[in-house]
């Protein structure tokens, strides 16, 4: 297929627009996660997605992207509040609590999915197409979804991006000047949430970590601004998006998430070497020169 | 030996090998490495298998083991750059591994065995069709002989190097300082777990191993302060889980490795609810008792103070302790009852005096009060 081609396709258009779409949200979103040196967080309550959507999916019967994506979204908050349980009462390390969370939430999901599969059920409802994602997969209506979804998150970036930055950088000050910074904490998260519900449509549950790590890290290499970062992430996820949906369509068996995330890494990459002043390869030169 | 036995042994050698190295993972909060080093052997798995030219135990275990090592040599690297937050490290690197595995299978290998299900949740349940046959002579289940030997290595490894594997955990200065190198250990139980997660890996998937390693050394943790104890509660957890699951999969018709690591996450859940020292409840439960044993001193030393003075008849009475100490009627009505219950006051009509153990609690609230 052609580039002009591809533009024109009706499943081409969907995909690009799809991937594109959450390359720039979970970019934006990535950067207060990866700040906050909470990188993992999207990993773990993408994980924690499945048994929200195989519940769903059990309730209502229903194979509409909405009501999926709502049980997603619900169980990716049970998993946040979960993880916040477990770090503070049981007092086991972060880290741990990280991993009790995202093994067992699933678990869960994945002795549902196969109760469903063995029931003559997911396959029909292609459950386990959120696994890995499946763009190709993406519909005119789930373009929709996504697009207010993605305009929903940003806007709301947008209008609490000062008070998201002090949390992110200074959160005791920010305490100390009367901020609500739990319930900051918390929008932020449920943000992260509503990128990985996109994210599980078109790169899967396994692959999310990186769009929202990997744009985050690639953008700080290039700036000590944050309003910067924030645009630059955009456009790196973006362009690994666009860049993994072209290349799975411009041939056979190319899956689209897993292309997307290889695009991706080849940008950290050459960000983490290249980029001025932070760059390694930089660093190396100027200490063997000085 | 039946089928189900089997499967049941599998994963009683799968969680007892986990368990013992997972302990260690819970307490130098290593538990993400884990399922970065899961995730990343997919393509070593899918390296193995493209040149040993089809399916291979021992060139997809070679190929993992490899990857496994390159997985935790990139984060170091990226960690000690100084450039990537701990998290990130991990997030960048399994996310690109797992990507490209995913990536070669699907483009090359099409109609490959190793399906990408498998790889999430392994299939257990193929355990007792799998033999191991050597110079045509059936040796039994070839999952039982590789986790077998994988949790007698494991065992090996805990109880050679228990006291350097204790002391670099828990005081890293004093290990270096006694000769033991904490990096050298590091490295050690870096090694162990990558080993181990190949091993688990077709049996359980590479997610699930993570429950495995982690979940019931978490559970142990919260039921006891002592090392040797957690390993042993660890396994413990560990195996219990398996054959709760089991029981649970078998009645649900589900993955069997899904249901064993949901039945390790119901065990944790328990723990931190109910454990004796660290649990939620006994937790509640005890700041309930400081906070009634304050109320009783408030009352005995409230007595005591106002026991010689004229007033002594009017401070005494019920009704003007509740507005003295601002109590609510059912509370002043409990906190009497209970005094009188413990033996400190007395009621008469209206009336309290102390006896003479409550005059020996108020003189020894007094006296911390005011040290």
């Amino acid at each position: 297929m052609s580039m002009a081609e591809l533009l024109s396709d009706y499943t081409a258009r969907n995909v690009a627009l799809g991937s594109g779409l959450l390359g720039v949200i979970s970019g934006v979103l990535g950067c207060f996660a990866v700040l906050r040196r909470q990188g993992l967080l999207g990993d773990v309550l993408a994980h924690a997605a499945l048994p929200g959507i195989c519940l769903a999916y059990l309730l209502t019967n229903s194979k509409s992207s909405l009501v999926l994506l709502l049980g997603a979204a619900i169980a990716g908050w049970l998993a946040a509040l979960a993880l916040l349980q477990i770090v503070q009462q049981a007092r086991l390390g972060e880290d741990s609590a990280l991993g009790i969370v995202l093994s067992t939430f699933f678990a869960v999901g994945i002795t549902l999915l196969t109760f469903l599969t063995k029931r003559g059920d997911a396959q029909g409802a292609g459950l386990d197409r959120f696994l890995f994602g499946q763009a190709a997969a993406l519909i005119e209506e789930d373009v929709f979804v996504i697009a207010v979804l993605a305009a929903i998150a940003i806007g709301a970036t947008a209008l609490f991006y000062k008070e998201f930055k002090l949390l992110t950088f200074d959160a005791l000050f920010a305490r100390s000047i009367g901020l609500p910074t739990q319930a900051l904490s918390v929008l932020l998260t449920s943000l992260v949430v509503v990128a990985i519900v996109i994210g599980l449509q078109t790169v899967g549950v396994v692959l999310m970590a990186a769009m929202l790590i990997g744009p985050a890290v690639a953008a700080r290499q290039w700036t000590n601004r944050l309003g910067i970062m924030i645009v630059l992430a955009a456009l790196f996820g973006a362009a690994a998006g666009l860049a993994g949906a072209l290349l799975s369509l411009s041939a056979e068996n190319i899956p689209t998430g897993p292309v997307t995330i290889l695009s991706l890494t080849l940008i950290v990459v050459l960000s983490l070497l290249f980029a001025p002043a932070r760059g390694l390869v930089w660093r190396r030169l100027n200490r063997s020169g000085g | 030996m039946s089928a189900f036995a089997v499967i049941v042994l599998t994963g009683v050698l799968l969680s007892a090998s986990c368990a013992l190295i997972g302990c260690f993972l819970v307490l130098r909060r290593m538990a993400m490495m884990a399922d970065a080093i899961s995730h990343a052997i997919l393509p070593g798995l899918v390296a193995g298998y493209f040149l040993a030219q089809g399916p291979s135990a021992l060139a997809g275990f070679a190929g993992a083991a490899l990857a496994a090592v390159v997985t935790v040599t990139l984060v170091e690297a990226l960690r000690n750059s100084g450039q990537v937050g701990d998290q990130s490290a991990i997030g960048i690197v399994f996310p690109a591994m797992f990507a490209l595995g995913v990536f070669i299978t699907s483009r090359y290998y099409e109609d490959v065995h190793l399906d990408t299900d498998a790889v999430l949740y392994g299939n257990i349940e193929f355990a007792p069709f799998d033999m191991l046959i050597v110079n045509g002579i059936n040796l039994g289940p070839q999952s039982l002989w590789m986790l077998g030997a994988l949790t007698l290595l494991n065992l090996g490894f805990v109880t050679l190097f228990y006291k350097e594997l204790k002391l670099a955990t828990f005081d890293p200065e004093l290990a270096a300082v006694m000769g033991f190198s904490p990096a050298l250990i590091h490295y050690a139980l870096m090694l162990m777990l990558s080993v181990t997660t190949v091993g688990a890996f077709t049996a359980v998937g590479a997610i699930l191993v993570v429950a495995f390693l982690i979940v019931p050394a978490a559970t142990a943790y919260l039921l006891t302060d002592d090392l040797k104890r957690m390993i042993g509660l660890a396994v413990l957890a560990g195996v219990l889980s398996v054959v709760i699951g089991f029981l649970f999969a078998l009645a649900l018709d589900a993955s069997v490795a899904g249901a064993m690591a949901t039945a390790a996450g119901v065990l944790f859940t328990l723990a931190v609810l109910l454990s004796p020292s660290k649990g939620l409840l006994s937790r509640r439960r005890q700041l309930q008792q400081q906070r009634q044993q304050v109320i009783l001193e408030n009352l005995v030393v409230h007595l005591l103070n106002h026991e010689h003075i004229a007033a002594e008849s009017h401070e005494a009475e019920v009704t003007h302790l509740r507005s003295e100490l601002r109590w609510s009627p059912a509370l002043a009505q409990r906190t009497i009852r209970q005094a009188e219950r413990a033996g400190l006051v007395e009621q008469h009509g209206d009336r309290l005096t102390l006896t003479e153990a409550g005059r020996a609690l108020a003189r020894q609230a007094q006296t911390r009060a005011e040290r």
